[in-house]
Formats: structure tokens, C-alpha cells, sequence
């Protein structure tokens, strides 16, 4: 039993997590609130401030009005390149680090140690020793400059962690469940469809919160290979605060920030359990 | 199993091979190209430090000296240092934080699931998000000093953000807010681990509550803490988009770290063969990080398979 008891000597408890919380919220708290203030009254005043007049016209030019090196779009064409990108990874990475996981954890095979060590090696290896032969390589196949060229590199590199969340995941079921359908003649890809993907929502759900995350917020390979149209939500970002510095528009920006940074948060909010799992799995590897 | 195609009457028996070639391909097609990038790419970096390549690779042997031109370079050493300075004062505040928040969180406290919540809320935006609202907030003109100025005080000074001095101070704010959760949760999982009945002995001997932690609960912490010290390392030493979007390296270079030199030798300047060396250099300061914890991580787990 626990006692929740709000005894004065425990007062300073929440007094004092109450200001970290509540210091933790106002950078939250400020971009909300800047993103309903008009350009002109930011101006005037700091970033940080109530509301006046709600401005909600920013949210309509930041989604599809505001102009970044001549194009004047919003950020709406980059949310969708976003989307095109990061929904097919997460399912590939997911859907292919599944059945290597399975393969590894219960099939066995002649060198799955070796390959599994190998391929955890990635969730190490900084994406700089990566960035010259991605570059050679997606120019020789054509798909510099694509969506698809991402969604290629976000699937090979996701596979590192998706093997090593169903690999540990699946490695508890127990082999008897395995043999014996076998016995029974299933093969591979009955088995797992029938048997450990009806068992795997949990490790599904984490892995597909964390892909989802991860790709959704990189930035460094979708400012490297792609340019203008093709980017990704986060590099235009970037390219949006240079290309406004002359002529800040604060209250257009901060709602650009919020919708960039929106499909995450909502996952955050609705799956934060399996967001919190899938960040102490990773980290105990 | 093999004979299973025998028993099925009217069916050629295809070879157990071909009939199992599409798992096999399942499997081994996306391990091996994972396997393969990481370990030809790794090679192909490496390969292209030691040549004199600029804006395309080229074949050519030039030994270390991409290496010692980039050891050399101004650009370098103070990203090299700002990285010392940036990661051991990042780690060491986000680990306290993170300490502290789940100390107070674990006094069974109203609220824990809200408050938890909120601490961990900036790990799911990106760190370009994160980098863009604290470059507002720090910005002298704009954010927190103006604020303050505007009620009144003007002599209120808090500009880091363009003092070349303060400005690495700027992102080990920003990384302490976006990464203290993640400290928390491990460090929670870890307080809510301790064995109860100690703690429940110490308590009938006397114990308050100080020395309980300071005494039991503190010190079984500390493989955690190692844990939460070497991925915070990790994220340090490739941090790249927050110093990007808060800082872009300045003012000048004042904020530069070793991921921004890499990009800026491979992607701006076109010296191919200068930001490979950079980027091995990177890999090998990881490495003083990572094979020591790995050696750790062995002698724990030995260690733990005798007692």
C-alpha cells in the first residue's frame, strides 16, 4: 500500500518538483503562446508573453503561406515529405527487424550470433563514418535527392534497433511452442504469422513509437541528401529561420515549430508508456 | 521437416532449398545489407581519410596527413574542446537532474504519473525543435533578457547566446531540458529495484531517511549511473542538430562541436578526405568512451554468472 499523505513536512517535495515541472513546461508554454500573438506584436514586446488578439492566422500561413527561398508553400509539402518517409521505414525496419528477430532468437541458424552482433554494432556507430559512401552510393543508384533514397537508408539503419528490440523480446517464448508446430508441419513464415505475431503487440507498439520518433526527427542525412522540395520537415525548419532573419516572423515560425513537432508529441501522449520502454530497452542493450 | 514434401502425394519434391528460399531471403537479405553497409562503410570512411581526396574520392595514399591537417586546424581544437567542456559538464548536470527528479518522484508523491510525463514530454520533439525555441528564449534580444528588461530591470544581463565565452553554456541548457527524463526513468527503474526488506531493517534500526539513501539506496545506483553517463556520452559527442538550430557554431566558432566540423569539411569546404579523418577521429573518441564500458559490462556480467 502506498500512503499519499500531504503531511506540511512534505510540502517542499512539491513545491520544489512543481517550479522543475513547471520550468520544464514553459518552453512548451511559450511557443503555444507565440504562435497566437501576431508578428507585429512579438516585435514589440519579447517572445515571452500572453496573448493580446489570438492571432490563429499563423497556424494557416505557417501550414501553407510562408515562403522559404522563393517557394512559398508553408510547411505543409514537407510535412508530407516527412510522412512519405518516416510511415514506410517504420513499417519496413519494423516488419523486417520482426522476422530477423525471430529467425535469430528462435530458429537458429549457422552464424546468427555473428550477424546479430554485427548488426547491433550500428546502434554504436556514428552516423558521420556513414555520410561520404551513403552519398556515393545513393548517387550511383539514382536516388540522391529522393524520398525514396531515405526511406532506404532509414530502413537499413533501423534494422539494428528493431533486430535487438524482437530479438530480446522473442527470445522469453519458449522454444516447446516452436517445435511443435513444426511437428505439425508449419514452416517459417506460418509460424510466424500465426504464432509469434499474435504474441508480439507489445514489442510491435514500442518498436514502431521508437522508429517513428527517431525518423520523423532526424536531421542530419535529410539535410545531406536531399536540397529544396525534398527535405524533410526538420531541415526546413533550419532553412525557414535563415531564410526569415532579415524579416523575423516569430508568431508564423512558432506555429511551424508546433505543427512539426505535433505527430510526435501525440504519439508521446498516447502511447507513453510504450515510448518510455522502448527508451530504457534501447538503453539497456 | 524434409520428408514432410515426400509424404504429400502428387507433388514434385522441389529441393528443401528452394522450398525454404523465400525465408531465407526474408532473413539474410536485410542482416546482410545491414551487416554490409556498417562494416564497408565504416572501411570506405576510413579508406578515404588516407587519400588526398577533395571534392571527389580519389584513390592516392597520403598517410596521416588529412589527420594531423585537421588536428591542426583551429576549427578542430576548439570543437575538440568545446566537446570536453560541452559533455563532461552536460553529463555530469543531466545525470544530477535526473537523480534528483527521481528521488523527489519516488516519495510516493500525488501526480507521479503527470509529473513523470512531463519531464520525459522532450524527448519525443526532435532536437532541431528543441534547438529553435531555446535560441529564442536565450536570444538577448528577444527571449528572457528582454523580458525582464521590458518589466523593469535593465540592467539585467543574460546573453550567453552572443558572449563567445558562455555560448557552449547555451546548449548543455537546451540538452539538460531535452535529456533529464531520460536520466529520471532509468534512474527511477532503479530506485523502484532496491530491495525493500533492507530497507525496511535499516529503517527499525533507526535509519533516517538521509542515511538510508546516502548509505543503501545511493550505492546500488551506481551501475545505472554508469549506464546513464556512457549514453549521455554517446549523444554528446555526436551531438550535431541541436548546436545547428540554437547556436549554427557561433558566435564565429565559438560553439563548434566535431559533428559541425565534419559537415562543414565534407559538405561546405569539399575536403572529402579532411572530414573522413574528422569523422574517424569522432569514432575513436567514442571508442575511448564505449570499449572501456563494454569491458565493464563483461567483467559485471562474469562476475555476476559465479556469485
Amino acid at each position: 500500500m502506498r500512503d499519499h499523505s500531504f503531511a506540511p513536512s512534505r510540502i517542499w517535495i512539491y513545491l520544489v518538483v512543481t517550479l522543475i515541472a513547471a520550468a520544464w513546461l514553459a518552453p512548451l508554454a511559450v511557443v503555444v503562446l507565440n504562435s497566437l500573438r501576431s508578428n507585429e506584436e512579438i516585435a514589440q514586446g519579447s517572445m515571452i508573453g500572453w496573448p493580446q488578439h489570438l492571432a490563429w492566422s499563423n497556424y494557416p500561413a505557417a501550414w501553407s503561406g510562408f515562403c522559404v527561398a522563393e517557394t512559398c508553400s508553408g510547411i505543409r509539402p514537407y510535412m508530407l515529405n516527412s510522412a512519405l518517409v518516416t510511415i514506410p521505414a517504420t513499417i519496413f525496419s519494423t516488419l523486417l527487424g520482426a522476422i530477423a528477430g525471430y529467425a535469430i532468437s528462435l530458429w537458429r541458424f549457422r552464424g546468427d550470433n555473428w550477424i546479430y552482433g554485427i548488426v547491433t554494432l550500428g546502434l554504436f556507430l556514428p552516423q558521420q563514418m556513414r555520410l561520404l559512401p551513403w552519398t556515393i552510393v545513393l548517387r550511383d543508384i539514382g536516388l540522391i535527392n529522393t524520398l525514396a533514397g531515405l526511406v532506404l537508408i532509414h530502413t537499413i539503419q533501423g534494422l539494428s534497433f528493431t533486430t535487438l528490440f524482437c530479438r530480446n523480446y522473442y527470445v522469453a517464448i519458449p522454444h516447446e511452442l516452436i517445435r511443435a508446430a513444426r511437428i505439425d508441419g508449419a514452416g517459417f513464415f506460418r509460424i510466424f504469422w500465426r504464432i509469434i505475431l499474435p504474441l508480439s503487440g507489445p514489442i510491435l507498439i514500442v518498436t514502431v513509437i521508437w522508429q517513428f520518433t527517431h525518423i520523423w526527427n532526424e536531421f542530419l542525412y535529410g539535410v545531406t541528401f536531399t536540397t529544396g522540395q525534398q527535405q524533410p520537415v526538420t531541415a526546413a525548419l533550419i532553412a525557414l529561420s535563415a531564410a526569415v532573419a532579415d524579416i523575423p516572423q516569430h508568431g508564423v515560425q512558432s506555429a511551424a515549430v508546433i505543427i512539426a513537432a505535433l505527430p510526435t508529441l501525440l504519439i508521446y501522449l498516447i502511447g507513453g508508456k510504450y515510448f518510455v520502454r522502448g527508451l530504457t530497452a534501447g538503453a539497456v542493450k | 521437416m524434409s520428408n514432410a514434401a515426400a509424404i504429400r502425394p502428387g507433388r514434385p519434391a522441389l529441393p528443401e532449398w528452394v522450398r525454404r528460399l523465400p525465408e531465407y531471403l526474408m532473413i539474410w537479405v536485410p542482416l546482410l545489407l545491414s551487416a554490409a553497409h556498417l562494416i564497408s562503410f565504416s572501411l570506405w570512411t576510413i579508406w578515404i581519410s588516407f587519400t588526398p581526396s577533395t571534392l571527389v574520392p580519389v584513390s592516392g595514399w597520403v598517410g596521416l596527413r588529412n589527420y594531423t591537417a585537421v588536428a591542426a586546424s583551429r576549427n578542430w581544437q576548439i570543437a575538440f574542446d568545446n566537446l570536453l567542456l560541452f559533455g563532461s559538464a552536460f553529463v555530469v548536470l543531466s545525470a544530477a537532474t535526473g537523480l534528483i527528479l527521481a528521488i523527489l518522484l519516488d516519495q510516493r508523491i500525488r501526480g507521479e504519473n503527470a509529473l513523470r510525463s512531463i519531464f520525459l514530454y522532450p524527448l519525443a520533439v526532435s532536437f532541431v525543435v528543441t534547438g529553435t525555441v531555446w535560441s529564442w528564449l536565450l536570444n538577448p534580444g528577444l527571449g528572457i533578457q528582454k523580458l525582464v528588461h521590458d518589466l523593469g530591470w535593465t540592467s539585467f544581463k543574460f546573453d550567453w547566446l552572443i558572449d563567445r565565452d558562455m555560448a557552449i553554456w547555451t546548449i548543455v541548457i537546451a540538452a539538460i531540458w531535452q535529456s533529464s527524463g531520460f536520466a529520471m526513468a532509468l534512474f527511477l527503474a532503479g530506485l523502484r529495484s532496491v530491495d525493500a526488506d533492507i530497507v525496511k531493517a535499516a529503517q527499525i534500526d533507526g535509519a533516517g531517511p538521509v542515511r538510508i539513501y546516502r548509505r543503501i539506496v545511493l550505492p546500488s545506483l551506481w551501475p545505472i549511473t554508469v549506464t546513464v553517463v556512457v549514453i549521455q556520452l554517446q549523444f554528446a559527442i555526436s551531438t550535431f542538430d541541436l548546436v545547428r538550430a540554437l547556436t549554427n557554431g557561433g558566435p564565429g566558432i565559438a560553439t563548434q562541436l566535431p559533428a559541425l566540423v565534419v559537415y562543414d569539411l565534407m559538405f561546405q569546404r569539399s575536403l572529402l578526405g579532411r572530414g573522413a579523418a574528422a569523422a574517424v577521429l569522432m569514432l575513436l573518441i567514442l571508442l575511448a568512451v564505449l570499449l572501456p564500458y563494454a569491458a565493464w559490462r563483461y567483467v559485471q556480467r562474469r562476475r555476476a554468472l559465479h556469485a
